[in-house]
């Protein structure tokens, strides 16, 4: 009654079910009620990590290793835990960056490398390439078990037909195809397949239903419960064994690091990183998963051992492989029905994984590895067309089918001699190599590129030749040799022994090694170099996620770009229309009316970056960004340069500072020289005003007097003489006084020839006292003089020196009162200089004038006495005269007490050649 | 009953000389050499005009002319300023603080006679 046409006609149905909930789902998206927003189905289709060797391998498993099967669903319980935490970050980082796939992420998260990105994704399609092989052994061969109904009957080894002939061929073929059309409608790939995902949750309901239901019927149809069942396996001392922990392969090893592996698979198998974070609606979803997706687990786990015992017992004889249980069982007990469910579940499982798993891997191999090599390749030529958008579609349509074929291939020739258990573990195992990148990379903001690269390739390199290899050597591909004498024959390189490590299981075996590696040289080689500047920025913005804003990955950014180029690229990979739409977008969200007035500015330049990683991948988008955008690049040095910059700026604006205080300053000391000038220029007004009066006055009396005695011939002869002699005297006062502003004026103006010969001053002192001896006499002035015995000679100008006392002596004479006055001269002898002072008992000077004198046409007078004869100058030129020979004029005075004028003049004795004038 | 002219200058040449030019043309004088002393002597002689130098000791030439202008009893007082600078801004000088002439030196004897007379002619 189960008939071949039955089984496929049952499968089509299903699988048109399928279409018809994924179908509903989309447009239900579209009108904008999510059929997915909903944290049931989000759990639901976390269960997507059930697969067919859930479904068929945990009873096989269970059936030769006991509770051991356990650890694969202790992993994600334990794991699940960890959500809250770690992957609510994950989801946030990926939705603020339009992160695409596992490979993406890593790539993002150190600088958004190409090289990393590449490697990740060969590391996922190598690794899991063998469990989409698992799968489709598991469709095939269940195919082939209920086609034999009413009998029970293994399938024939698969590897001795012809491809053509092998049904699993056709169903790889199928599921491509029925991959494609779920998986590719649309080009972003961060925009949710939310049809899809209601699809895979329906199935994680139809296989959990199956399962159950053929639980339930072994336990309560075959048996009588779970006491009779358990009983009468304990019964039988091999099936006792099986109901314990430990033992051959429940040692405790093997259950930490089955446990620790299905921790890691849960997170970063690629088919649960996009329906765990690309295909997350809302974080909040989480808290519901958290404890539901660990109850499913359970719930899909509690008929494993059941059903496992019930086949032993029932098949005690052997040739059934406990693999295939869940549906030999219902086939033996004549239950078509059940096992019609038992199959579409294992289908369902099977299906639900395959799509997923091969969408994820696509977009992979799509953004992290086909387009950034024809990027390179021949990124020319991709520039010039005007949309890549059908390119992108159709290189994820060929890699959709190339997994699939990859997958076919291996189970071709390599599925038949592992259980379903064991390869699914070997996948487990590539997958948990990206645990240190990515864990340290969410953690640790030292962690980089480099150290990345090298732990994941080195834990990658160890994979292959602890566990891919030697599951070749076993499938007979390679001489088994291989194995039991490692590699050249060296016994420390023996693949599953390696460097000498005994004990452990293959699994173990291959984890303690790949992560000794892996996760020693990521923390070694990113400890060792600094990142450079983008991935520092894209550290913080994935490990600070929790406290970042959408807009801070643009921070770093520097650039000039054009709109116009920015939208033309964007088109092209998205196709012109939906770019206009999404700039549309965004233009509204900046609050600007219209996408073309949006400015080619960091944050834009940002948006479009991230509408293209949707599409092509960060890596690759940033490239094609980069093609457009002049962004000149930002690595440490040129951090430093910037930050140098910042500092020259600086030190130049402390520089400006400084010059304009100088300027300052030079302003004032101008002004000080304006003002300075001035004052000598209205010193030069005075001096000539002054000359001008001194000229003015005495030709006044010769002129006047002149014309009187012309105008009066009869005046008498004594007032005619007195007339005359007034003439001659101020004709004298004028010839004195131009002679010696000339005078001045030479030696002010520095053309004075100065002879300079060495004599004795007393000398010339004494003969300066006899010229002047007659005008003492006249104004009966007594005069004293006195002098040392011996005096050094004097180097100077003599006649000038005789001008100096012969105008100091006329002055004390002129301000003496006649009869009483008293002149005292005096020569002192100092160590290193000669002192003449000349005293008089005139009235002396007041303090304010006594600075004033030497200044030129300065008297001091009595304001009530008669003024002064003299021109005012001969002081001015007597301290000119004293100062060029280094010597120092000045007045000693008490007014009412006569004063004292001093000079002094460096003598001969003292002063050394070099200093001599 | 001679007129007065008072003579106000420091240097006692040009003091001798003005002195024979106003006596000889049969003035009445009286002569002084300083700022304050000219103040006291206009208030005692009570001259019909003065002579009167700017550069003078204790209180210059505008300051007494503006002092005697500002004295009711020289309402009538001619004052001549006699100054050996002779620039513009002191002729102008000379005007604001009230004088009625200003020569400069050195002057003719024949200009100096010809002002005092003119202003000592007019009412």
């Amino acid at each position: 009654m189960l008939t071949g046409g039955l089984i496929v006609v049952a499968s089509f149905i299903y699988v048109g079910l399928l279409f018809a909930i994924a179908a509903y789902g989309d447009k239900r998206a579209d009108a904008g009620r999510s059929l997915i927003a909903n944290p049931c189905i989000y759990a639901l289709s976390l269960a997507v990590y059930c697969t067919s060797w859930t479904f068929y391998g945990s009873v096989g498993r269970a059936a030769t290793g006991g509770m051991g099967f356990l650890s694969i669903y202790i992993g994600p319980t334990l794991m699940a835990a960890l959500w809250w935490y770690l992957l609510r970050k994950m989801i946030r980082i990926s939705k603020a960056n339009r992160i695409t796939s596992i490979a993406d992420f890593v790539a993002s998260r150190y600088g958004k490398s190409q090289i990393l990105g590449g490697l990740v994704t060969i590391i996922a399609v190598v690794g899991v390439i063998p469990y989409i092989a698992l799968q489709l052994k598991a469709i095939s061969t269940s195919f082939s078990i209920i086609l034999n109904y009413p009998g029970v009957a293994m399938p024939e080894r698969i590897g001795s037909r012809f491809f053509l002939d092998d049904n699993t061929f056709y169903i790889a073929m199928l599921l491509a195809v029925f991959t494609i059309l779920f998986g590719t409608r649309h080009l972003d790939a961060t925009e949710r397949h939310e049809g899809l995902v209601a699809a895979i949750a329906f199935e994680s309901l139809v296989k959990l239903v199956a399962f159950v239901a053929v639980g339930l019927f072994v336990t309560y149809g075959m048996y009588d419960g779970f006491g009779d069942l358990f009983r009468r396996a304990a019964e039988n001392p091999q099936l006792h064994a099986l109901m314990a922990l430990g033992g051959e392969s429940g040692s405790y090893t093997a259950w930490a690091s089955l446990t620790v592996l299905s921790m890691f698979a849960v997170m970063f198998l690629p088919r649960q990183f996009q329906v765990a974070v690309v295909e997350n609606v809302d974080e909040r979803h989480l808290n519901k998963a958290i404890w539901l997706f660990p109850l499913y687990l359970l719930a899909i786990n509690v008929f494993v051992l059941p059903i496992a015992l019930g086949g032993l017992l029932h098949f005690s004889s052997g040739g059934v492989d406990a693999d295939t249980f869940v549906l030999t069982l219902p086939i033996a007990q004549a239950q078509p029905w059940i096992a019609l469910l038992a199959f579409v579940g294992g289908l369902s499982a099977a299906t639900g994984m395959v799509i997923v798993e091969t969408i994820a891997l696509s977009t992979m191999l799509c953004n992290d590895l086909v387009m950034p090599l024809l990027l390179r390749a021949a990124g020319a030529r991709l520039a010039a067309s005007r949309d890549l958008s059908q390119l992108l579609l159709g290189i994820r349509r060929g890699a959709i089918v190339g997994i699939l074929m990859l997958g076919y291939l291996y189970f071709y020739l390599a599925g038949e001699s592992y259980a379903l258990v064991s390869i699914g573990l070997i996948s487990f195992s590539a997958v948990a190599q990206f645990a240190p990148a990515i864990i340290g990379g969410l953690f640790w903001k030292g962690g980089n590129r480099r150290g990345a690269i090298c732990g994941l390739s080195a834990g990658f390199v160890i994979w292959i030749y602890t566990l891919l290899l030697p599951a070749f050597a076993q499938s007979g591909w390679l001489p088994i040799t291989f194995l039991s004498q490692g590699i050249f024959g060296i016994d420390l390189l023996k693949p599953q022994q390696l460097f000498g490590l005994n004990g452990l299981d293959e699994i173990s075996h291959c984890l303690f090694w790949s992560m000794f590696f892996n996760v020693g040289l990521y923390v070694a080689i990113s400890l060792l170099r600094a990142p450079d500047a983008a991935e520092r920025s894209q550290a913080s913005l994935f490990v600070d996620a929790h406290r970042q804003t959408p807009a801070a990955g643009s921070r770093f950014w520097r650039g000039s770009a054009s709109m116009d180029e920015l939208s033309t690229l964007l088109g092209r990979f998205l196709g012109p229309e939906r770019a206009r739409d999404a700039l549309a977008d965004y233009a509204r969200q900046r609050g600007i009316r219209a996408p073309d007035a949006l400015p080619a500015d960091p944050l834009t330049v940002h948006h479009a970056e991230s509408l293209l990683a949707g599409a092509i991948g960060s890596a690759s988008a940033r490239v094609m960004i980069a093609s457009v955008v002049e962004e000149e690049p930002l690595d440490i040095g040129e951090v430093i340069h910037i930050i140098d910059e910042a500092s020259q700026v600086l030190a130049y604006s402390r520089q400006l500072e400084q010059k304009s205080q100088e300027l300052q300053a030079a302003t004032n000391e101008l002004r000080g020289a304006n003002l300075r000038l001035q004052e000598l220029d209205q010193l030069k007004d005075d001096f000539i005003s002054t000359v001008t009066h001194e000229l003015r006055t005495p030709l006044t009396s010769i002129r006047a007097f002149s014309e009187i005695l012309l105008d009066n011939p009869a005046l008498p002869q004594e007032q005619r003489d007195n007339f005359l002699s007034i003439i001659i005297r101020e004709s004298e006062r004028l010839t004195r006084l131009i002679n010696q502003v000339l005078d001045l004026a030479k030696l002010e103006s520095g053309n004075t020839v100065w002879q300079a010969n060495a004599f004795d001053l007393r000398e010339a002192l004494e003969e300066s006292l006899n010229a002047m001896s007659q005008v003492f006499q006249d104004n009966r002035l007594r005069v004293e003089s006195h002098w040392p015995e011996d005096v050094a000679p004097i180097v100077a100008d003599r006649d000038r020196v005789m001008q100096v006392l012969l105008n100091l002596l006329s002055n004390a004479a002129k301000f003496c009162t006649p009869g009483t006055g008293h002149v005292r001269v005096m020569l002192v002898h100092t160590p290193e200089a000669l002192r003449v002072d000349v005293a008089d008992n005139g009235p002396g000077i007041c303090e304010q004038d006594q600075a004033r004198i030497f200044d030129k046409f300065r008297q001091a007078g009595d304001t009530l006495t008669q003024k002064p004869t003299g021109s005012g100058l001969g002081l001015a030129i007597s301290r000119q005269i004293i100062e060029h020979f280094g010597g120092r004029l000045w007045v000693v005075s008490e007014p009412g007490a006569g004063a004292t004028f001093s000079f002094t003049l460096p003598c001969l004795g003292v002063l050394d050649d070099a200093q001599k004038p | 009953m001679p007129q007065r002219i008072l003579i106000v200058e420091d240097d006692s040449n040009i003091l001798i000389l003005l002195n024979f030019l106003m006596t000889n043309s049969g003035y009445e004088t009286r002569a002084c050499s300083d700022g304050p002393g000219a103040l006291k002597a206009a208030a005692e002689f009570l001259p019909h005009l003065v002579l009167l130098d700017i550069m003078l000791p204790g209180l210059n030439g505008y300051d007494v002319c503006r002092a005697l202008r500002a004295a009711p009893a020289h309402a009538g007082t001619r004052i001549v300023i006699l100054s050996a600078k002779g620039r513009d801004h002191e002729i102008a000088m000379a005007q604001a603080s009230g004088a009625d002439a200003y020569v400069t030196k050195p002057f003719s004897t024949r200009d100096v006679m010809s002002t005092v007379q003119r202003l000592l002619a007019s009412p």
